[in-house]
């Protein structure tokens, strides 16, 4: 059910942007959603891309360091209280989030949330138990 | 009153009696070596060659070569010469994939070389009106316990500072009215700026002289020393392997370090084919000692790269010169004044499971050296986490300073990022070559 995330590592030095998001560009690849980690010396670009073999592709041919990693993405209105009640669903479970974020799809009244926990499968099962939709590849490649 | 000599009849000896005494003293280590070292009876017999070959020093260049390696071999005593009871102290060195070397000395072995350091002292005005500051490391270090023994010595009131803890350091200087000040020359330098900057003018201090060494340092550098410090810098040379410091030191020319040929005999040789080179040439300095108990080298292989002089010097000795190192015939680098090899680092990259693509960079920033390694994940260990990638940071960056006794700054990059040359990682860049530093 997991969706698809790619994780680059970029090294905190001029141009190295640059390259990722020209080699995401010249495949023709459609980003969904990012976001960046970072520490003094290095920072992690985390992307949901519409095809991410693709990109890993692209990205390793421009010299990338690339992982996909399998996070649990959800869709949720996009109302007051919307997030706070999956975070709670999370909180009464004890499931930790390592990381997350969210985007807005521009037709759409949801908001979609990717979230980075130590088990995908046993979150997936605990927010589907509590009404929570979840978003599948296809999903993110229809946005 | 200072004199001129800690012992003049050994230091301004005509250079013929110099030459008779090193004859009598080689013949006599060589058979010793011989009857008490099985590993380097081996290696004579290996090549053909008996104690009575070894008539003196023209003799010298049969004997076979002792390098870095055999002595990690012979690790921790096959080098050793005498019993174990003899010995009254050990000293350490890094070796070249992490086992270090361990020098054995006699309490004659102790002796020979205070009274080494005790002659370089004495070559920078030191006398028993004189307090020393020794801020070398104490320890397996050598450079701590050969200056505090040779301030022992002269009869200098010795501080042992050991290294670190500047403001202790300024205090206990200032204080005490310390007149000549041991450490390495960074260290110097390092000092003179936290003098500067606690308001202290070059002449509020009483040091006269200082004896810098166990690090490359430049005549730039001494100049600086000189002027922040208001002394005499003087340089100092010395292995663990020989003894310690003291085996060369400056005297007031500062125009090479006097090797104290009654304790050694120094050879340059062609770093390639081992072939002895003339005095005057270029080339990797081998050292022999000649009245060792404990650990006696035959012809050791120092690695260091320079140039011997027989120049008359006008200080009165008589005592061959060597120029300050010039390079190195291996790999070794001098980070802070440790000796470091790359095969240490890969060492430890092997044993944290990474690849050997790594790079050092060196640099010098504010008279102090800068190390930083950057090291290339493995390709199918990428963790998704910025936390995860500090604390692999955090684990290499320990197991670095376990084996090197420094702390480098660690930077896990990418697969591959770190530039090739001919399909394998540059290995080293020494940013500090601009300053003149070469090793």
């Amino acid at each position: 059910m997991a969706v698809k995330q790619i994780s680059i590592f970029v090294e905190n030095k001029e141009g190295k942007l640059v390259t990722i998001t020209d080699s995401i560009a010249n495949a023709g690849v459609d980003i969904r959603a990012m976001s960046v980690a970072d520490t003094q010396d290095f920072g992690i670009f985390r992307l949901i891309v519409n095809d991410p073999e693709k990109a890993k592709e692209a990205l390793e041919s421009s010299g990338c360091f690339v992982s996909i990693t399998q996070v649990v993405g959800i869709s949720i209105p996009d109302e007051p209280g919307s997030l706070a009640k999956v975070v709670n669903i999370l909180a009464r479970y004890n499931i930790n989030i390592e990381y997350m974020y969210a985007f807005i799809t521009v037709s759409k009244k949801n908001a979609s949330v990717v979230l980075r926990v130590a088990d995908n499968a046993a979150a997936e099962k605990i927010l589907t138990e509590n009404g929570i939709k979840l978003l599948e590849e296809k999903d993110i490649v229809n946005m | 009153m200072n004199n001129k000599y800690y012992q003049p009849e050994y230091e301004t000896m005509p250079v013929e009696e110099i030459k008779k005494i090193q004859d009598e003293k080689l013949v006599r280590q060589v058979k010793y070596v011989y009857d008490n070292v099985k590993y380097y009876r081996d290696l004579m017999d290996k090549k053909g060659v008996k104690p009575e070959d070894i008539k003196g020093t023209e003799d010298l260049h049969k004997l076979p070569f002792l390098k870095k390696d055999d002595l990690r071999e012979a690790y921790p005593y096959g080098l050793l010469a005498t019993d174990i009871k003899n010995c009254v102290r050990i000293h350490s060195t890094s070796g070249t994939t992490g086992k270090r070397v361990v020098a054995f000395y006699t309490q004659h072995d102790v002796d020979m070389w205070e009274e080494c350091c005790a002659r370089a002292i004495v070559a920078a005005g030191g006398g028993t009106d004189d307090v020393c500051q020794v801020c070398y490391g104490y320890g397996l270090f050598t450079g701590g316990a050969g200056l505090h023994g040779g301030s022992h010595k002269v009869g200098c009131l010795t501080l042992p500072m050991s290294s670190g803890n500047t403001d202790r350091q300024i205090q206990f200087m200032m204080d005490l009215n310390s007149t000549i000040l041991c450490c390495t020359p960074s260290y110097a330098a390092y000092l003179g700026e936290s003098l500067k900057e606690k308001g202290y003018k070059p002449e509020d201090n009483k040091l006269r002289a200082g004896i810098f060494g166990a690090e490359p340092w430049t005549e730039e550098m001494r100049r600086d020393i000189e002027k922040a410090l208001g002394i005499k810098a003087y340089d100092i040379y010395g292995l663990t392997e020989i003894s310690g410091p003291g085996v060369a030191f400056e005297c007031e020319e500062q125009k090479g370090m006097h090797i104290n040929e009654d304790h050694f005999i120094a050879e340059i040789i062609d770093p390639e084919t081992g072939e002895p080179l003339p005095i005057g040439s270029k080339g990797e300095l081998v050292f022999t000692s000649l009245d060792k108990e404990g650990f006696p080298m035959l012809r050791y292989r120092t690695r260091d790269i320079c140039i011997l002089s027989r120049e008359k010097c006008s200080c009165g000795r008589t005592f061959l010169r060597m120029t300050k190192p010039l390079g190195r015939s291996d790999d070794m680098m001098i980070i802070r004044g440790v000796n470091v090899f790359p095969s240490q680092i890969e060492t430890v990259l092997l044993n944290q499971g990474y690849a050997p693509n790594y790079q050092i960079i060196l640099d010098r920033v504010n008279n102090s050296d800068t190390f930083d390694i950057n090291i290339e994940m493995n390709p199918d260990d990428f963790p998704d986490s910025p936390k995860a990638i500090t604390g692999k940071e955090k684990k290499l960056q320990d197991a670095m300073k376990a084996m090197l006794g420094i702390n480098p700054k660690i930077h896990l990059v990418a697969p591959k990022s770190i530039e090739r040359s001919e399909g394998k990682a540059v290995r080293l860049i020494d940013k500090r070559k601009r300053y003149g530093i070469t090793i």
